[in-house]
């Protein structure tokens, strides 16, 4: 028995050696280890940002160098503390303070001191620099921005944080990533792909040569360069017309669904999120919580249409073949819904279609939503039918563009409103406010651009969207390409576009005609609460536009919303028109009106909920 | 030179063994030692150059020794052993220090460390003892004095400090329980070694508790016809109660904090997982690096030259104690798997060699080599996958070592040497 005892222990040993050592080898083993390994150094090189240009070609988005203050804290040598502090531009406290982060971090391993130089304080350190042991300077690459305009579409870049890393194993910590807008969107076609150098360290951290003789290493990837629809001159234009109003404006090319301008009031120049200042910069702009400039009306907001609205409206009757273009209505400055009298501002008498939206009669426009409910034995069932029509204007639901943010409106269908009011219990009277505009209906200013492309196309359009090329080729994107048609018969357009075009001719805008170009558009006037102190309270009306132009062969069309702006022929429908002259023109020949435009802003009318005294609203301005 | 009889007898499979084991040993060497503009394999400047040169000289040693009479070593055995003794002794004063241990001879062109060849002396030294027809291991007095063959050098190897080689001796002790040594001495080493482990876990209250718990269920599940002895039992509850309780005391006020670290780390004392990770990166620190990289290396390794961790230096002492964790790197389980099994197979075939022969000497010197051998596997490979706690002893025929080297490859031969006289034909 003595002579198995020991072979038995031998044997016990070797099966607990292995049983251990295919726990560690195989079980514990990690696959992607070299990136874990303590002993592989990966060094990346990262490649040029893609540019931006807009559609004509004109550069919006470049790069420029910035220059990094690295220090390794362990490398440190006594220094003239006072002359470098100066040089960096920080005081001494700051100097200190800033160390002796660097030395938590790590001792050993290279920390920002201080970041994002510019090319001039560069210039000015790079000759003394060597002076300072331990301290070395690291170039990076930020994004230079050759316009003021356009900050909420191009987006912005920032580093990454801990659910990026989580959600996507390409980054790793500190480098930057599109946090917003195109920047966001097209991240992975801007930045291009990080080359990697893999270097052997020894336990000291030090490196002892390339890693399997850089077999593994790769070259970066140059990001491609874009080309989006915006027009530089367009953008910058708009915005400059904002000043001092708030609000959001989209013009499309109705043709392509390329958007050539999406504006909103109040913005702030792109360039305040790149440098030394941008955290401070950020602060700012992301906690105004009372003119959110960080918040996009373009494609965020989402008032009720109001007027432009009616349109539609006047579609569906026509389509449903609930009324002609000749059906007459009489308004009596005004019409009933059961006993209550609801107003019209549009003089009185007998209307048609024509002049019911030249003039946009609330009342004709009141019975032509009727016609529409009454052609169905329940409200149901017109309310669905409504709601699809409606629906295919790309309205109630998100338009799918390429813009990273966006909302969907609300094209309320029978189940909101059995919601709110209980099954059964409303009927068509209930709703009649979405036969103008108000009521429950909703839509972001790009959905009512779109919408109006769709009037101008007589029945389609394209999903709006802001890229035009990548790198050399046009986009091949069939969400961007294809038309989408919707419910709405050609024939049943023209009637729709004739009182659009009145309504500069004899209409609501007939002060705002431009020489040469026949337009053809619709106001709105919007009421609109706020709560204050919760007490509702009406403010001043949002001032709507939509346009397109020409009426023959539209080549843009635009939508525009000024918060608190009262009529909707006043800043909108002037900003609108400035805005189509602009573009079709490339210049301007109602200065007077330009003047206007740049000279009013609404900043008392948006500091009125806030001044905590009773206030008018819709005071006549001009 | 030596007769044909030899190269016919000798036993040809734990030569390839031994040759298998001493490339793959070099290969590892060469790996975690060169440097990429070293000139040679020959280039004696290089760790692994030295080590070829020992490799060389080993084979040169193995011919003289298979070269020698058959009872050459049975018949100088006292002689060795006092040569030896006075070599350890002789450390005292002409000793020269290396990493603060007075364990080496400078004899120029290498140091030799004296404690491997003794290990060879008293194995030889033992068996002759034990073997001599007057010797009569059941007395006492017989197994004092076997005893005081083991523990001689072990307690001169001591004060070099070099505590690891001197355990390696204590595995002689393994001999006497094959010759007859009865194995309840066994039993007691073990269940000190479980007291002592469960008292450092648990504390002495609950190794109490599960004693008298184990007590009990043997006298439910007993046969009825069974008598036990209360008084016995109590005693040896008694006992275990005082052993564990020294045990605490000795841990906390005898133990240095190095040693209680090493043992709270083996034995996974801190529970708060943080700390117990601060502990392996710190005190851990080498077992901590040598299982990171066995574990780097996977299934198939990171293949020859290839380990980062090698190459970087991150495991100490990685081409001679923990020359293991290179195999695991760039091997991978492949490799370790090989060398564990190449190993496995020479103890086994060194067991049936000692259990063929006639000679009572011979059996009892190859029961000294296996239990050499098996120690020193045990413990370092344990050590670098890092099962057992630190000690600093080397993997026979693979860590870096002139003298180790030659000493395993002696205790070796010797015994393939008395093999090849197995049916004692020429006595």
């Amino acid at each position: 028995m003595k002579k198995f005892l020991l072979s038995s222990i031998i044997i016990i040993i070797g099966i607990t050696f292995i049983g251990r050592l295919s726990y560690l080898q195989v079980f514990s083993f990690s696959p992607n280890q070299i990136l874990e390994d303590t002993a592989v150094k990966a060094i990346y090189d990262y490649p040029e940002r893609g540019y931006i240009y807009d559609r004509n070609g004109e550069l919006m988005v470049a790069n420029q160098p910035a220059y990094d203050v690295m220090v390794i804290p362990r490398e440190v040598e006594p220094l003239d503390t006072m002359e470098f502090c100066s040089l960096l531009g920080i005081n001494k406290e700051q100097f200190i303070l800033k160390l002796k982060k660097a030395k938590v971090y790590s001792p050993r391993l290279p920390s920002v001191l201080v970041p994002q130089l510019s090319k001039e304080d560069y210039a000015g350190l790079q000759e003394k620099m060597r002076k300072y042991e331990g301290f070395y300077i690291q170039k990076r690459s930020l994004r230079d921005y050759v316009t003021h305009s356009a900050a909420n579409v191009l987006g912005y870049i920032s580093e990454v944080n801990d659910s990026d890393l989580a959600k996507n194993t390409y980054y790793i910590a500190g480098e930057l990533t599109g946090r917003t807008g195109i920047e966001k969107q097209y991240e992975s076609i801007l930045r291009g792909k990080k080359g990697v150098q893999l270097i052997q360290k020894d336990r000291f951290n030090r490196d002892i040569g390339p890693y399997k003789e850089g077999t593994l290493d790769t070259l970066p990837k140059q990001g491609k360069d874009i080309r989006i629809t915006l027009d530089k001159v367009l953008q910058e234009y708009g915005e400059k017309l904002m000043h001092g109003k708030r609000g959001g404006i989209v013009a499309i090319e109705p043709e392509s669904g390329e958007i050539l301008a999406m504006i909103s009031g109040p913005t702030y120049n792109p360039s305040l999120l790149v440098g030394r200042e941008r955290s401070k910069n950020y602060t700012k702009l992301y906690y105004d919580s009372i003119a959110k400039p960080t918040w996009d009306r373009s494609i965020l907001a989402q008032p009720s249409p109001g007027s432009p609205f009616k349109t539609l409206n006047a579609l569906v009757a026509l389509q449903e073949g609930v009324m002609t273009s000749d059906t007459k209505v009489r308004c009596y400055n005004g019409f009933y819904v059961g006993n209550i009298k609801r107003g019209c501002h549009c003089g009185g008498g007998l209307r048609d279609m024509n002049s019911g939206i030249y003039k946009s009669c609330n009342a004709y426009f009141a019975h032509t939503f009727r016609r529409i409910y009454d052609k169905y034995p329940t409200t149901d069932e017109g309310m669905d039918v409504w709601e699809k029509h409606m629906k295919s204007f790309g309205l109630g639901g998100y338009l799918g563009s390429d813009i990273y943010t966006g909302a969907p409106g609300r094209i309320p269908s029978k189940k909101y409103y059995d919601n709110v009011y209980g099954d059964g219990r409303w009927s068509s009277s209930f709703i009649i406010s979405n036969s103008i505009g108000q009521g429950e209906v909703a839509a972001t200013p790009i959905q009512l651009a779109n919408m109006t492309a769709a009037i101008a196309n007589r029945g389609y359009y394209y999903t709006p969207h802001v890229i035009k090329k990548i790198g050399d080729d046009d986009i091949d994107i069939p969400n961007f390409t294809q038309r989408k048609y919707t419910t709405i018969d050609k024939e049943h357009f023209e009637p729709i576009i004739e009182g659009m075009a009145n309504v500069y001719k004899h209409g609501t805008a007939n002060r705002l005609r431009i020489d040469g170009i026949d337009i053809a558009g619709k106001t709105g006037t919007v009421e609109n609460f706020t709560k204050i102190d919760s007490v509702r309270t009406q403010l001043t009306d949002h001032s709507v536009f939509v346009a397109f132009a020409p009426v023959d062969n539209p080549k843009i069309a635009i939508a525009v919303y000024i918060e608190n702006g009262y009529f909707g022929s006043r800043y909108a429908g002037h900003i609108a028109s400035l805005l189509i002259e602009k573009y079709l023109k490339g210049e301007i020949t109602r200065k007077d009106l330009e003047q206007r435009m740049l000279e009013k802003t609404l900043e008392h009318e948006y500091a009125k909920p806030y001044s905590g005294q009773p206030f008018k609203i819709n005071e006549y301005v001009w | 030179m030596f007769g044909k009889s030899v190269l016919k007898r000798i036993d040809w499979f734990t030569i390839l063994l031994y040759l298998l084991l001493t490339s793959i040993g070099w290969l590892n060497i060469y790996s975690s030692t060169f440097s990429e503009d070293s000139l040679s394999i020959l280039d004696f400047s290089e760790l692994y150059g030295k080590q070829l040169f020992f490799i060389g000289l080993s084979f040169l040693v193995i011919i003289v020794i298979l070269a020698l009479e058959t009872n050459f070593f049975e018949r100088f055995s006292g002689l060795l052993y006092i040569i030896a003794i006075a070599s350890l002794l002789g450390l005292f004063v002409f000793g020269k220090t290396v990493a603060g241990a007075t364990s080496w001879y400078n004899l120029g062109f290498f140091n030799f460390q004296p404690s491997e060849l003794a290990k060879v002396a008293t194995a030889l030294a033992l068996a002759k003892y034990l073997s001599d027809i007057q010797t009569d291991i059941k007395r006492g007095k017989h197994q004092l004095y076997a005893f005081l063959i083991i523990f001689i050098p072990a307690l001169l190897i001591i004060p070099q400090p070099d505590p690891g080689s001197a355990l390696v001796f204590l595995a002689l002790i393994f001999v006497l329980f094959r010759e007859g040594v009865p194995l309840f001495y066994l039993g007691i080493g073990l269940v000190l070694i479980l007291i002592f482990v469960t008292t450092l876990m648990y504390g002495t209250i609950w190794v109490g508790i599960g004693l008298a718990l184990i007590i009990i269920l043997f006298f439910f599940f007993k046969k009825a016809t069974f008598k036990v002895p209360i008084f016995p039992v109590v005693l040896f509850f008694l006992a275990t109660i005082i052993f564990s309780l020294s045990v605490n005391f000795v841990f906390n006020n005898v133990f240095e904090q190095r040693h209680r670290d090493r043992f709270g780390l083996w034995l996974r004392l801190e529970k708060d997982p943080d700390k117990l990770e601060e502990i392996r990166k710190s005190i851990g620190y080498n077992t901590y690096q040598s299982e990171k990289a066995i574990e780097s290396g996977g299934f198939f390794g990171k293949g020859f030259l290839e380990g980062t961790r090698t190459k970087g230096d991150f495991v100490p002492e990685q081409h001679s104690d923990y020359i293991f964790s290179t195999v695991g790197e760039e091997w991978g389980f492949v490799g370790t798997a090989t060398v564990i099994i190449l190993f496995t197979l020479l103890l086994l075939r060194l067991v049936h060699i000692a259990e063929r022969q006639k000679s009572a000497f011979n059996r009892m010197y190859g029961y000294g080599v296996i239990s050499i051998l098996l120690f020193h596997y045990f413990i370092n490979i344990g050590m670098v996958i890092g099962i057992l706690p630190t000690i600093g002893i080397p993997l026979p025929f693979f860590s870096y070592g002139g003298s180790s080297m030659l000493g395993f490859s002696i205790l070796l031969f010797v015994l393939l040497k008395l093999d090849t006289n197995r049916l004692n034909e020429w006595h």
